[in-house]
């Protein structure tokens, strides 16, 4: 507990507590840097995954081995899948921004119990130590792809072990996280700070926690099943022993459909904090778009069939879940028209966070609109399995969740930071870096349609041409990349130092110094009756 | 942080009796194994499962004295826990 009055004239970066340097980061409680400590882990994983992601477009470069064999090829897609997932998109939002952002934006000191935050943190960095375990040690690594479908998992001689007890710890991560924001966001909102007036962002976090609270678990006792069943086979999912190996599917989808949710919610909540601010109205639809959250993380927990349309799933089943499945589309899509209808008459104000911004939703909008293609029986028999899933997985998942992570990172970081980045060159950045993306993931929805199958390290001649743009996208979209990390870094050390509110945004976090002083505020904000979020008229 | 208003005492008594009620459910549910009931196995298993879950909620975890919201929040986690295993049992259910 902080009570001295150094500690209230002190930012969050500099402070000296009971620990110096290093131990000051890794044993800290404070929520902030909590989160830079959970932005610079997931920020490696991420360059890990974006140089396996390299390597495989290099190996589809040219039909044949150009690189790699097919293993090796089996191997880094395993580890490319494993490391994205449970590393970056899952933790990505919520852990880093989350962490950051949501006490400051409720008008509190910290999350509800700042230890155990500590503990999640800790608990990642033991996964992921795990997971490499697995890449590094043993008989090589997985080769199971991040599914780890049954029966393949307890039939490979891989190292699969240690990735999966990894991903079972990741989850404990995960979900002690949720934990804390569920508590947080019902207990230590400031007075005046009623429901309805919470920023979006929080709200979508809200709806995140209770997926990761919910959801995970089901995954953790699943990855269990599977060790048990490599280790003794106990014959759950084994059909040479009576068991199911389409109830792994079931069981595995549980969690990981609704985890895109987790990955998705906190992205959308982030676009509804950018779009208002540079638009400088009010959000439209602000119930509209909490009841859309809550909408989603609802229906999202019950679609994890569409998955599995030709796993050989009942036909009652399958008419549910695609149903479902375009139901869940509708609150997507409201999402949508609220945002556009903000900007509608606004006064734009085009910045970096921005330009992410409306980025995120072209290609959220391909993604969600594909997704449709694949939730749709008659179609999905076409195209699973094939470069087109790949393709829309990306737009979503990468482009849902990556753009906005960048468009979060280039909004806050003034704030989390003290400095201004190079806008020139953050727009030079996104500009590559978008063109990279597109160039990379659309011709694998014409090739896709044409027949070629994912997860293979060869294809025919005929998928030649589109494979060669995909691997010069991957290669632009690097460059972006760098431009984006290299001028980050730099400016997080050597930028102009940043105004208390540089968006002129409405939101609490923006009233406080940057970077935040260690207690975030120097008086409990108090929320009046005509105070809120958005109220920029 | 302010003095909870809502503090309650509950008598040691009532919580040995909870534990031997469990105890008796746990014995209760392997005695019942011996017995052939066919398709309704897993059902008598599971009934005693929920008893003992239910009785752990209302008195180990003291959702007997929470306030209104917290009891909802409860239910709205186990609606869903069903609506998962119904829909689960779509597939099982239909599959030919």
């Amino acid at each position: 507990m902080h009570t001295t009055d150094a500690v209230n004239g002190a930012n969050y970066l500099t402070y000296q507590g009971k620990y110096k340097g290093l131990l000051g980061w890794i044993f800290s409680t404070d929520h902030k840097r909590i989160g830079l400590l959970y932005l610079y882990s997931i920020a490696t994983m991420f360059a890990t995954g974006v140089l396996l992601g390299l390597a495989m477009k290099f190996e589809l470069l040219a039909p044949g081995k150009t690189i790699m064999d097919a293993q090796t090829y089996n191997a880094t897609f395993t580890v490319h899948g494993v490391i994205m997932i449970f590393m970056v998109v899952v933790p990505g939002l919520p852990a880093v921004f989350g962490n950051l952002m949501l006490p400051i934006m409720i008008g509190a000191k910290d999350v509800a119990f700042p230890k155990l935050n500590l503990l999640s943190w800790w608990l990642y960095l033991t996964g992921v130590v795990l997971v490499l375990c697995a890449l590094l040690f043993g008989s090589g690594s997985p080769d199971t792809g991040w599914t780890f479908y049954a029966p393949y998992s307890f039939k490979t001689g891989t190292n699969l072990l240690p990735a999966v007890f990894g991903a079972f710890v990741l989850g404990f991560s995960s979900i002690l996280t949720g934990l804390n924001f569920l508590v947080t966001i019902h207990r230590l909102r400031c007075p005046g700070m009623k429901w309805s007036k919470l920023p979006l962002f929080v709200w979508t976090l809200y709806g995140t926690a209770w997926i990761q609270l919910l959801a995970t678990p089901v995954v953790g006792i699943t990855l269990v099943l599977v060790a048990l069943e490599r280790l003794f086979g106990v014959g759950v999912f084994d059909p040479a022993l009576g068991g199911d190996p389409v109830l792994y599917q079931h069981l595995f989808w549980i969690y990981s459909h609704p985890a895109v949710y987790i990955m998705i919610l906190p992205a959308m909540g982030a676009i509804s904090e950018i779009i208002p601010t540079f638009s400088q109205k009010h959000i439209f639809g602000y119930k509209a778009i909490i009841a859309s959250t809550l909408a989603i993380a609802f229906v999202g927990y019950l679609v994890w069939g569409h998955h599995m349309f030709t796993a050989g799933m009942s036909g009652t089943a399958q008419y549910y879940f695609s149903l479902l499945t375009f139901i869940v589309a509708i609150p997507s899509a409201i999402k949508v028209f609220n945002w556009i209808s903000t900007m509608y008459k606004g006064s734009i104000n085009i910045q970096t966070p921005f330009y992410w911004a409306v980025s995120f939703i072209f290609v959220f909008m391909v993604g969600g609109l594909s997704g449709l293609v694949l939730g749709s029986l008659a179609t999905d028999i076409y195209v699973h399995d094939t470069a087109f899933v790949v393709a829309h997985f990306h737009y979503i998942v990468f482009g849902g969740t990556g753009f906005a992570f960048f468009a979060a990172m280039h909004y806050w970081f003034p704030k989390i930071f003290g400095r201004m980045y190079d806008k020139a060159w953050a727009n030079i950045g996104w500009l590559v870096f978008t063109i990279g993306f597109l160039a990379l993931y659309s011709p694998m929805f014409y090739l896709g349609m044409m027949g070629m199958p994912r997860r293979y390290y060869d294809y025919l001649e005929e998928f030649h041409g589109g494979n060669i743009l995909s691997t010069i996208g991957s290669w632009v979209l690097v460059t972006g990349f760098v431009i984006i990390v290299v001028n980050l870094v730099r400016s997080a050390r050597k930028g102009e130092p940043a105004e208390v509110n540089p968006w002129h945004s409405r939101t609490l976090e923006w009233t406080v110094p940057s970077p935040p002083p260690v207690l975030n505020f120097e008086k409990e904000p108090v929320i009046g009756e005509k105070d809120g979020p958005y109220n920029y008229e | 942080m302010s003095e909870d208003k809502h503090q309650h005492i509950v008598p040691y008594r009532l919580y040995v009796i909870v534990l031997v009620a469990l105890l008796a459910l746990t014995f209760a549910s392997i005695g019942i194994t011996s017995i052939e009931l066919g398709e309704f196995t897993v059902a008598a298993a599971l009934i005693f499962a929920v008893l003992k879950s239910i009785l752990v909620l209302t008195y180990f975890m003291h959702l007997k004295y929470d306030k209104p919201y917290i009891k909802l929040m409860v239910a709205f986690v186990f609606a869903i826990f069903v609506v998962v295993i119904v829909i689960t049992f779509l597939d099982y259910l239909y599959r030919v």
